[in-house]
């Protein structure tokens, strides 16, 4: 009996095909968003204004652990401008936790209440006429503290004590989850294998650290006992609900406004506890607050730290090369709290037997709790570092077989006709081509004609190194990887359809509006919107305007993340444009006397099929729609009007088995990727240049080639940082050494190579047109290619790079360090 | 607190202000001038979001007090084009994907524009020079350095036409300083 015997795949429910005969999708289009952009138009958080409006700032722990004896806030209210000061006490007098995605939760406010755990956390607020007395406040508030044990580093969190621990409610140490997880024959598949590839790899913490940081502005009508806030937060549809919790009210009493924010990359994905925060001043203040984060705000505190994990891991092979099975150990520092439980590892489990044929695999996850920031959510939501792990291990498995590392990946790659692939955690792999990519990233890396340069090379004394990565991109989740690993008693969660919706409306004039329930964060959703519209009624794009819901207008919907949103508004847009176009048609065929199933909409006509001019424009029969009930048959099939909400579930997710032996399908919209890296290195500095670098995607349909294209070159600079150059250091006090952006570095124009772009368009069965996400595959796949491509020019040295980052001081280190070195 | 009066020239109109000496040049763009898009990432200095031209040459306008300013002549990036005329460089960074979500786009245009008075047929390597001054978390940079040049030859052409275009030009620039 196999561990997926009550495995099932549901049927797929696409309605649209992808094709040949497509106008909008999968042309590339200038954005939509772009203009008011560029004319520094674009109305941000914090470019947004109210009148009477104060300004918030945040009085911050300087210690990573201490009680919080006394708060002395008597001479900063005493300063002239400062209009409220508040303590984290008081805080929780009004507020009501955050939220926590842990089960059971890690209890959580907007401020520290009477203990601070990270450097960093919220102590006192102050609200003032504007940002700079609100500062000078800060200064003149006295806290007294109570230093307590510090906890930094994660393999002794499980062992803390006493006042070492964090959230003594969540048990006896600050170890909050450790639990194993077996899918399929692991140990059968071990005791098999002829060789057993382990490796320690590290992966360390950095955070997506986007240009603009969190902010609210937020305001509080005693009248009607409402707020409305503008935020930048991502996911306000989604959670909307719980910032309302927090604040005391019903969600109907909180309007939230999306501003669109300016980057995200998973950072800004709920930014409720600077929501909550500036509400609850706001209403406090009686006035209008604005609190905008500054950068330290953002990196100490904006809970968006990336993960930050240890993994002893191995896989077992034959010697001919054929993976069996992967297992390991996984330490998770998960920071001072729990905002998103352990999803980052449920995520992973989507995907985290990689692109191969492996047929079981089994986990020990450990998460802990130390005194840093907390971690968030940083595009990949951790299935970034699972890709990690695996391509190291397949590359070390071919060191050590003596596999060429591309014969390798090419021998356990999935066929094309495996597909739909159900994968060991049970999650299915919808569609791919994982050879084509491999090939069109070898051709547009000239992989051949850098092998032999790179033995050129050798001779001259120079380290040039080549690394080639393939790895899923997984798309449209499903939150199935937020509660399937939570203990079976108390998982949190039911299985959700995580729906996306859409409003469209045709006015008089044949103008088509669409609103959305989710937000800007960087990503193009007017023009993905527009584009599939477009198609859809035949119109030109200039006659498409979009609008963003604020929670008052809104319905449901859940917001861009986990590359999902482009597949799922399209599959509301469809559900939308066939109620309308029936509409249209039933119109049309009473204003042509034709019968509406011999119609087409065509040039933006409704028009009879195979009689050229027989046809009414959109226009024309909006306006009679809209307008002339009267010049219609009296049944309510011609009533007023062209409007809709349509709301779309998500294609293809199945529950976990009771016993958790398999998790069902969850993130089954499967992109793929092949990076190819090729450096050199200078072994005595450290440094690495860039001699090529070259990206294959495979997104499925491609709705606008040119903004995936930006995804998959934004996302490799990313990747890039995170592999050489990006993390958050703490010193054994729990101080962040490098918080701000000259001691955090991201990469510049200097550091980021060309990257050549290709795409390979494996449509999805299940998604409308066959459209996959592909908003995180560049951070996906370039750290197993850069990583590799470095060892690899090192070779000579004999050294195995078994973390991130590798910024040059680590690599001059290795070097020196080396077998080779001290020979 | 004290005030100081100061008169600026923001694109190319003249202001008056009385400030405190600590406001940020920054601040005192987007706040009392009521001219957002510059933008404020880091208010360190790092990555280059504020960055406008003051008397002739990019500067981080959170480095600088805006009484620092008395007497200058500042431009920013809404004396470049507007959304339904978009300067060519802001076309071609529309037309080259330079921007995903544009916090960084201000600072970046800013940089481009000066580079290309400076030199209006730069090489790929010294616009790719010019852009590391500030950071984008979004692009990879590629499109921005392709917009750039773009722009460039965009630019060159105009001035390589017809004479009646520098005569608008001549004509709006008079209009201007009046």
């Amino acid at each position: 009996m196999s561990h997926l015997d009550n495995h099932y795949i549901p049927a797929s429910k696409q309605r649209e095909t992808p094709g040949p005969g497509l106008n909008w999708i999968g042309k590339s289009m200038k954005r939509v968003e772009d203009p008011r952009l560029l004319a520094g138009k674009g109305r941000y958080v914090d470019d947004v204004v109210l009148p009477n409006m104060a300004h918030a700032a945040v009085l911050r722990s300087p210690h990573a652990h201490a009680r919080i004896k006394s708060i002395d806030v008597s001479k900063a209210e005493a300063l002239p401008g400062v209009a409220l000061v508040m303590t984290g006490a008081q805080a929780f007098e009004l507020t009501g936790p955050i939220a926590s995605f842990a089960s059971p939760p890690v209890v959580q406010y907007c401020m520290a209440v009477d203990r601070v755990r990270h450097v960093g956390e919220a102590v006192a607020a102050v609200v003032a006429e504007d940002r700079y007395v609100a500062e000078d406040a800060l200064d003149l508030i006295e806290v007294e503290y109570e230093l307590l044990p510090v906890t930094v580093d994660p393999e002794a969190a499980a062992t803390a004590t006493g006042e070492a621990v964090l959230h003594p409610d969540r048990g006896p140490t600050n170890c909050v989850f450790d639990n194993s997880f077996k899918f399929g024959t692991v140990d059968e598949d071990f005791a098999k294998a002829d060789v057993v590839v382990k490796r320690r790899i590290k992966w360390g913490r950095s955070g997506a650290q986007p240009l603009e940081t969190c902010g609210t502005v937020a305001e509080f009508d005693e009248g009607t006992g409402k707020y409305t806030a503008y935020a930048n937060s991502n996911f306000y549809a989604a959670i909307g609900f719980i910032v309302a919790g927090a604040l005391k009210v019903p969600a109907t009493h909180l309007k939230v406004i999306p501003t669109i924010a300016g980057g995200s990359f998973g950072s800004k994905l709920f930014n409720h506890k600077n929501l909550t925060l500036t509400c609850m001043l706001a209403r406090a203040a009686g006035q209008p607050v604005k609190y905008m984060e500054d950068r330290l705000d953002n990196i100490l505190n904006a809970d968006a730290h990336g993960s930050d994990r240890i993994y002893d891991a191995e896989l077992a092979l034959r010697k001919d090369g054929t993976m069996l099975s992967l297992r390991f150990t996984v330490v998770d520092d998960y920071g001072a709290y729990l905002q998103y439980g352990i999803g980052t590892h449920g995520n992973a489990l989507s995907q985290v037997t990689g692109p191969y044929r492996i047929g079981s695999f089994g986990m020990r996850l450990i998460a802990v709790v130390t005194n840093k920031c907390q971690q968030g959510a940083y595009r990949g939501f951790g299935s970034e570092v699972t890709n990690f792990v695996m391509e190291r291990l397949v590359d070390a498995a071919a060191d050590q077989l003596g596999f060429d590392p591309v014969e390798l990946r090419r021998k356990n790659l999935i066929l094309p006709h495996e597909f739909p692939y159900v994968m060991p955690t049970g999650n299915i792999y919808d569609s791919g081509n994982y050879q084509a990519v491999l090939a069109k990233a070898l051709e547009l890396a000239s992989y051949d004609r850098w092998k032999a340069k790179q033995a050129e090379a050798r001779k001259e004394g120079r380290y040039v190194g080549i690394g080639v990565a393939t790895c899923q991109e997984r798309s449209v989740y499903s939150p199935t990887e937020w509660w399937s690993l939570n203990p079976l008693e108390t998982p949190g969660f039911a299985l959700t359809s995580a729906p996306e919706g859409v409003s469209v409306r045709i006015d008089p004039t044949g103008k088509i509006f669409a609103q959305l329930n989710a937000p800007f964060w960087g990503n193009s959703p007017e023009t993905v919107v527009t584009q599939v519209l477009a198609e859809q009624f035949t119109v030109d794009p200039s006659d498409i305007t979009i609008g963003y819901a604020d929670s008052d207008a809104a319905f449901n919907g859940f917001g861009p993340g986990g590359s999902r949103f482009t597949v799922m508004v399209t599959g509301a847009i469809v559900t939308a444009t066939t109620r309308l176009k029936a509409k249209l048609r039933k119109l049309a065929g009473h204003m042509l006397e034709a019968d509406e199933n011999d119609l087409e909409f065509r040039n933006g006509k409704v028009g009879v099929k195979g009689a050229p001019g027989l046809e009414k424009s959109i226009a024309d029969v909006a306006l009679m729609a809209n307008f002339f009930r009267m010049s219609f048959p009296d049944t309510p099939e011609f009533d007023s009007g062209l409007e809709t909400t349509a709301v779309y579930d998500h294609p293809l997710t199945t529950p976990p088995a009771e016993d958790r032996r398999h998790l069902g399908i969850f993130y089954p919209i499967m992109g793929h990727m092949c990076h190819v890296a090729v450096v050199e290195v200078d072994p005595l500095t450290g440094k690495i240049d860039f001699l090529d670098y070259a990206a294959v995607h495979d997104a499925g349909t491609m709705v606008n080639p040119i903004t995936l294209g930006g995804h998959i070159m934004g996302g490799t600079a990313m990747g890039i940082g995170t592999a050489v150059y990006e993390e958050f250091r703490y010193d054994e006090n729990g101080q962040l050494l490098n918080a701000s952006f000259a001691d955090y570095h991201i990469p510049t124009a200097h550091e980021i190579p060309k990257v050549k772009i290709g795409h390979i368009e494996t449509p999805s069965p299940y998604t409308e047109y066959g459209i996959k996400g592909g908003g995180e595959g560049g951070r996906m796949g370039a750290p197993s290619a850069v990583v590799r491509a470095v060892e690899d020019a090192l070779k000579p040295f004999k050294i195995s790079i078994d973390g991130v980052p590798i910024p040059p001081s680590k690599i001059r280190d290795l070097v020196r360090a080396s077998p080779a070195a001290a020979a | 607190m004290s005030t100081i009066n100061i008169t600026v020239k923001v694109n190319g109109k003249p202001r008056k202000a009385t400030v405190p000496p600590r406001l940020l040049l920054s601040d005192f763009i987007r706040q009392n001038l009521n001219l957002p898009g510059t933008h404020v990432g880091c208010e360190h200095g790092v990555c280059g979001c504020c960055t406008v031209i003051v008397d002739g040459a990019p500067a981080r306008s959170c480095l600088m007090f805006a009484v620092q300013a008395d007497g200058s002549e500042i431009t920013t990036v809404e004396s470049l084009g507007r959304v339904d005329s978009l300067h060519p460089i802001q076309q071609a960074f529309w037309e080259e994907h330079g921007l995903q979500c544009g916090f960084c786009t201000p600072g970046m245009l800013i940089l481009a524009y000066d580079l290309l008075q400076r030199n209006p047929n730069p090489t790929e390597e010294e616009v790719r020079d010019v852009v590391s001054d500030n950071l984008c978390r979004c692009t990879g940079y590629q499109n921005i350095i392709n917009s750039i040049l773009k722009a460039a030859g965009k630019m060159r052409d105009a001035e390589a036409n017809a004479p009646a275009r520098a005569d608008v030009a001549a004509v709006s620039k008079m209009e201007a300083v009046q």
